[in-house]
């Protein structure tokens, strides 16, 4: 079996499925935001007549309307607020950033478990070995009142990635590559990402892929748990009892899989995605002087405070360039305590980049920093669809950290490998 | 019954049906602005009825179910794409949005004639006097949509079975 059959086999109190079975599995943990959560639940269960299954397997993170910005988002959260005091919910995270980056950061990303989440980008959790799917509000409603859910068992696709990155290259260019290679149109798959390339990578990259997993149209993302994964836990304080069998978790070698890929990492160029779809991808050199209005380092996938320090080190005694503008929204208000502590917002904010409240800001949609028409925005966000940020027709590049705070200093996408010669890592 | 095909391309986001700036909206007016991006007169000229036809991965991106609600607020009879997003199928499923998979969504043009019988899963379209069979959904799916969608369908279970979440 694959990793991905051998959870969900456990879920569904099976010895064994595989891959197209429909199945009945139990949920581990449910979560929802502010957006997906609460406001759309209420009717719902009102009409079911019950409450949450479990109240402390059910995680509520306000990250769409923070802060409130007029009163029907300020009522939105006041809502968010008293679903989960009236239904006893402890997991509740209130403006301290972005649930997929806050689950973790609290420890309730465990690897092995079946996660569903209310929002697209779920799969994110998959980088500690879990199977974590995204569903709409009515699906989650009846997830959170009897604790389970249909699936069907998806294929998986399994994605080697051998060799070392150049220096300015992250997961991040990882995923719009893949993108590009392998198109959006991969629903009911599940993506296993593997080889030496991953298995060095910290949790903060595994988690870039496994967010990503969503652009390509996969159900989940997946990477199998291991030393890297343990390190991570113990040092939050959610040690793993079991390592053993969370290592046992890892794919077969006679796992079938729907489709297999190897690349060769040292040979990746920094990648950025054309407006308006995360699969218009082509190295940097194809867009290289693309005058940008605004660069933009938010989102899930692209504010953590890793990231915060690719921007860093390109920023470090450089400026943002005059009739550009940066915008830096923290994934969560851990991020922005260790990019304060380190020295990493300092170098930010002396190159003039604005710093924004934690939370999915403008990638949602929702928050600061949108965009007007016709405007240009280079963003480490994870999609770039027409009229997301904003205005129906302002233009959204995507690309790494790197290569947004080389943007925002160049005014114009440049190549952030060049700004990286001689900076020290 | 036919209805008129509004004819749309591959990776139909949600983001273009249901705009997060507009999330805060009442669902009657944020169907009013539904695939505005891309077409400015769909939601004011479809009529209950119509169908909406995609290429691949129809309903790509975020899992605002609102997507689903908008086209079934302005009366969208049936989505007809070559293959849908994952999240996008399974909300507009629960909320008993009919969407029929078919390779041969390609060959259909805007404004074309179709009428649909989900009994049979044929869909007939009468501009090109062709008809399409697709076909019919997982079983475990039919009790659910017979009973209106995933909720009605959870609260007649949870009667039944006297189950409590």
């Amino acid at each position: 079996m694959t990793l991905v059959e051998k959870i969900i086999a456990r879920a569904a109190g099976r010895s064994s499925v595989r891959a197209g079975e429909i199945v009945t599995v139990d949920i581990d943990l449910a979560f929802a935001h502010d957006s997906s959560g609460p406001r759309r639940w209420a009717p719902m269960l009102e009409e079911l007549g019950v409450g949450l299954w479990d109240p402390d397997r059910v995680a509520i993170v306000s990250d769409h309307y923070v802060p409130a910005v007029d009163a029907e988002s300020a009522s939105i959260l006041k809502f968010t607020r008293d679903f989960a005091a009236a239904h006893g919910v402890k997991n509740f995270f209130d403006m301290v950033g972005i649930c997929h980056l806050v689950l973790p950061e609290h420890g309730l990303i465990r690897p092995g478990a079946v996660i569903a989440g209310g929002d697209s980008h779920t799969p994110m959790a998959g980088a500690f070995g879990t199977y974590a799917a995204g569903y709409g509000a009515t699906d989650m409603a009846a997830i959170v009142a009897t604790g389970r859910t249909w699936l069907s068992v998806p294929k998986t696709i399994r994605i080697e990635w051998r060799g070392a990155f150049a220096d300015g290259v992250a997961a991040k260019d990882v995923m719009l590559f893949l993108c590009r290679e392998l198109g959006l149109d991969n629903a009911f798959k599940a993506v296993e990402y593997a080889g030496p390339t991953v298995e060095a990578m910290g949790m903060a990259e595994r988690l870039v892929l496994c967010n990503m997993a969503a652009e390509l149209g996969c159900e989940t993302g997946v990477v199998a748990p291991d030393a890297v994964t343990f390190d991570y836990l113990r040092e939050i304080g959610a040690p793993v009892e079991d390592e053993a069998g969370a290592l046992a978790l890892a794919s077969d070698a006679d796992a079938r899989y729907a489709a297999r890929h190897t690349f060769d990492a040292s040979a990746l160029e920094p990648q950025i995605a054309a407006p308006h779809s995360p699969d218009r991808t082509l190295p940097v050199s194809g867009h290289q002087g693309v005058k940008i209005d605004q660069a933009y380092i938010g989102a899930c996938v692209g504010a953590k405070i890793e990231d915060l320090r690719m921007a860093a080190r390109v920023l470090k005694g450089r400026k943002v360039a005059p009739g550009t503008r940066l915008l830096i929204a923290p994934a969560s208000a851990r991020t922005t305590t260790e990019a304060s502590a380190d020295g990493t917002l300092h170098a930010l904010t002396q190159a003039g980049a604005i710093l924004l409240p934690s939370g999915c800001g403008a990638c949602a949609g929702m928050g600061a920093g949108l965009l007007a028409e016709g405007e240009t925005c280079i963003s480490s966000t994870n999609r770039n669809f027409k009229g997301r940020m904003g205005a129906k027709s302002a233009n959204v590049y995507l690309g790494s950290p790197y290569s947004v705070a080389a943007a925002a200093v160049a005014g114009h996408i440049t190549d952030p490998r060049a700004m990286l010669e001689g900076v020290a890592p | 019954m036919s209805g008129r095909a509004f004819v749309f391309g591959d990776n139909i986001d949600t983001d273009v049906m249901a705009p997060g700036y507009l999330m805060k909206l009442p669902p009657e007016e944020l169907a009013s602005h539904c695939l505005s991006a891309i077409d400015p007169d769909f939601a004011r000229t479809v009529q209950p009825g119509d169908f909406v036809v995609g290429g691949q991965s129809f309903g790509i991106g975020s899992s605002r179910e609102q997507a689903a609600v908008s086209l079934k607020l302005l009366g969208v009879k049936a989505v007809i794409a070559r293959s849908f997003a994952r999240i996008f199928w399974r909300n507009a499923i629960n909320l008993g949005l009919v969407c029929i998979t078919l390779d041969e969504a390609r060959h259909i043009a805007a404004d074309d004639r179709l009428s649909l019988d989900l009994q049979v899963g044929t869909l007939f379209n009468h501009t090109q006097d062709t008809r399409y069979s697709f076909a019919p959904l997982p079983g475990h799916l039919t009790g659910m949509i017979a009973d209106g969608g995933l909720i009605p369908h959870l609260k007649k279970r949870l009667a039944a079975k006297g189950e409590h979440a």
